[in-house]
């Protein structure tokens, strides 16, 4: 069989497990301030991991696509210390705080160039802006079977097969490649990647290609911002909490023991 | 008129109860635009559904019955109601940001080349322009945006149990049927086996435990378990939920989930159970009545939401709390 060639869209953003003090909301500005370290998107990791399960025996190319403003490469490489076999930066002042819509149609245009590809799995939502679009959007522009929620993927004679995630369970379904699959998180996190694996592809001199506009995308005058009209914080959540002291485990359960008799 | 289109979901022949919030949120679009309000209504056999949800008085239904919307095939669905827009031409078109939303929402807002914002917690109309603005937690909840996007109809997708439902209604609301020209050759993803799990209704449960990557280890559950059944005593329904950690985890299935990306529930008691309270987490149960944390870690964020709290190793605190429960009642 010929080599199974899968594209992984990965995002990079502000850690969005964050610890709560460490966000604000720059009104003014319009921006969510997160002072904290870039990171893959979470579900792009299982997206990543669900692509290296489908490879594990087979010949094999995975190629990690990430677009930005800026991308970090030192981030993205995690991507390939973990086994990922390229990466490719699609960087570009105009593909800053894009609208999900035109993500998608960047995202389709570097594909198209790629050219040959059997799958492209997405993350079923971004942690940033969590809006959960970009990947069904870019399989309609690239008019590809689009499935969503995977918890499982597996691939049979040419076919994509997918447990997707349904409110009764799940249903088994199964699409002709080249598909598009949206990754959930129970496929699986991400393996575990060594140190020595890990700074190995830091330090490695490895370029990183970089395409911008020009390279792959002829449209720019398409490209709308997210139309944000306003951004505020949320309402406070914080409640009085009453600790429940006490000198062993025992007390402390006697004590709320009663507040749960008091509640009944 | 009818420039507000929701799309009603149907649960087993009857209309899904969720359709409720979403009428009543598209009601009050319609007062700010002056326009009517309809529903469509897809699957194979709609008679019962259609009849109920025109007793709270939309202005019209749009009944899209053809044999092969049974069950949700989403390329035809999407089909179905790309079909339906064109036709119509819709100003304002709302789901639920419910599987099927979640699905049809990107996929229909692609093929009219229009924008769509998901899971919004409100919608209006501003005056100005006439445009939709819509409102949406950004950042897992950290923010709140709203969003002004061009095109039409205005897509959205809302968030359950934001909206107040809908009260039954006086009208004579039209039915029109509308076959949708869909045939086999259209489907793209083939179901091979629905397969049926115990899913667990997280929103009926009157007292939800749960349990986080603080349980160490999958058995930390069967604990959970033990006070669920101790508590199931007093209290009506009791469950057990749980963070995505566990599911990452493998301790747990997803339906246990809360959060975000799991179950959005507000049950009369929320029993959080080494879980950190990462805003994900939060969105999904801090309008519980009431909220009680076992924490070994006084500065977990969950006891900042919390009503009551223990800071203690919970394989210490629950096997004792059980033993008190059972000495109380
Ligand atoms: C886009 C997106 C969507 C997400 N959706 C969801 C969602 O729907 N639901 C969700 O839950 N998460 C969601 N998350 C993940 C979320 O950000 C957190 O990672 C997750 O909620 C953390 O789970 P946790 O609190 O169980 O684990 P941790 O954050 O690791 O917390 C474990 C807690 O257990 C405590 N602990 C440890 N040992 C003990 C002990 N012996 N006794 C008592 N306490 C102990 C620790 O002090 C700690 O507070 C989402 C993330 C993203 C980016
Ligand atoms: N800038 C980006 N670069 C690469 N992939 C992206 C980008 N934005 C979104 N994606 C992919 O699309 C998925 C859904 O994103 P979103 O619709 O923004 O929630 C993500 O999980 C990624 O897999």
């Amino acid at each position: 069989m010929k080599e199974l060639r899968i594209i992984v869209c990965a995002k990079e953003i502000p850690d969005p497990e964050a610890p709560l003090s460490d966000v604000s909301v720059d009104a003014e500005k319009m921006e969510v301030i997160v002072d904290a370290p870039q990171v893959i998107s979470p579900f792009d990791e299982n997206a990543l991991e669900a692509a290296l399960r489908i490879t594990e025996d087979m010949d094999s190319k995975i190629t990690v696509l990430s677009m930005g403003k800026k991308v970090s490469d030192t981030v993205l490489r995690k991507t390939l210390a973990a086994g990922a076999d390229e990466l490719i930066l699609l960087e570009d002042e105009a593909f800053e705080k894009l609208d999900s819509h035109s993500i998608a149609s960047v995202l389709a245009e570097a594909i198209k160039k790629i050219g040959e590809y059997d799958l492209v799995l997405t993350g079923r939502q971004a942690g940033d802006w969590d809006s959960g679009q970009v990947g069904l959007l870019l399989g309609e522009m690239l008019a590809l079977p689009c499935i969503s929620l995977a918890r499982e993927i597996t691939i049979e004679d040419g076919n994509v097969m997918v447990k997707k995630s349904i409110p009764e369970g799940y249903e088994l379904v199964k699409a002709r490649m080249p598909a598009l699959v949206t990754v959930s998180n129970e496929v699986g996190e991400l393996r575990y990647i060594s140190r020595t694996k890990m700074l190995k592809m830091m330090r490695g001199a490895r370029s990183i290609p970089s395409w911008n506009r020009e390279d792959f995308f002829s449209a720019p005058e398409e490209l709308l911002k997210m139309g944000i009209f306003e951004l505020s914080s949320p309402p406070d959540m914080g409640r009085d909490c009453q600790i429940l002291e006490g000198a062993t485990p025992d007390e402390q359960a006697g004590k709320l023991a009663a507040v749960f008799k008091a509640l009944r | 008129m009818n420039d507000v289109l929701i799309l009603g979901e149907v649960k087993e022949g009857s209309l899904d109860m969720k359709t409720l919030e979403l009428l009543g949120a598209g009601r009050k679009l319609c007062g700010d635009l002056g326009s009517g309000l309809s529903v469509v209504l897809m699957g194979d056999e709609l008679s019962k559904a259609v009849d109920q949800v025109i007793s709270y008085g939309p202005d019209k239904v749009y009944k899209l019955e053809h044999p092969l919307l049974r069950g949700f095939k989403t390329d035809l669905w999407v089909e179905s109601l790309e079909q339906l827009c064109r036709q119509i031409n819709p100003k304002v078109f709302l789901m639920g940001h419910s599987f099927i939303g979640m699905e049809l929402g990107p996929r229909l807002a692609c093929r009219l080349n229009t924008r769509l914002t998901t899971d919004c917690i409100d919608i209006s109309i501003d005056p100005e322009d006439g445009v939709l603005l819509r409102t949406k937690p950004v950042s897992g909840g950290n923010a709140i945006s709203v969003f002004k996007c061009p095109g039409e109809p205005q897509l959205a997708t809302m968030r359950g149990k934001v909206f107040k439902p809908a009260e039954p209604a006086e009208g004579n609301g039209e039915i029109v049927d509308m076959v949708p020209e869909i045939d086999e050759s259209m489907i793209r993803v083939e179901s091979m086996e629905v397969v049926k799990e115990e899913i667990v209704a997280l929103d009926k449960a009157d007292v939800v435990v749960s349990g986080g990557a603080g349980l160490g280890e999958e058995d930390g559950f069967e604990m959970l378990d033990g006070l669920a059944k101790a508590l199931s005593k007093s209290f009506g329904n009791v469950m057990i939920g749980c963070s995505r950690v566990a599911v990452d985890k493998g301790w747990i299935s997803s339906d246990h989930q809360v959060g975000l990306t799991g179950t959005i529930i507000s049950p009369d008691i929320y029993v959080a159970v080494g879980i950190s309270g990462a805003i994900q987490h939060l969105v999904g149960m801090v309008n519980s009545k009431k909220i009680i944390a076992i924490n070994n870690d006084p500065g977990c964020n969950m006891f900042k939401v919390a009503d009551y709290g223990v800071v203690e190793d919970f394989e210490e605190i629950i096997p004792a709390l059980i033993k008190k429960l059972e000495e109380l009642s």
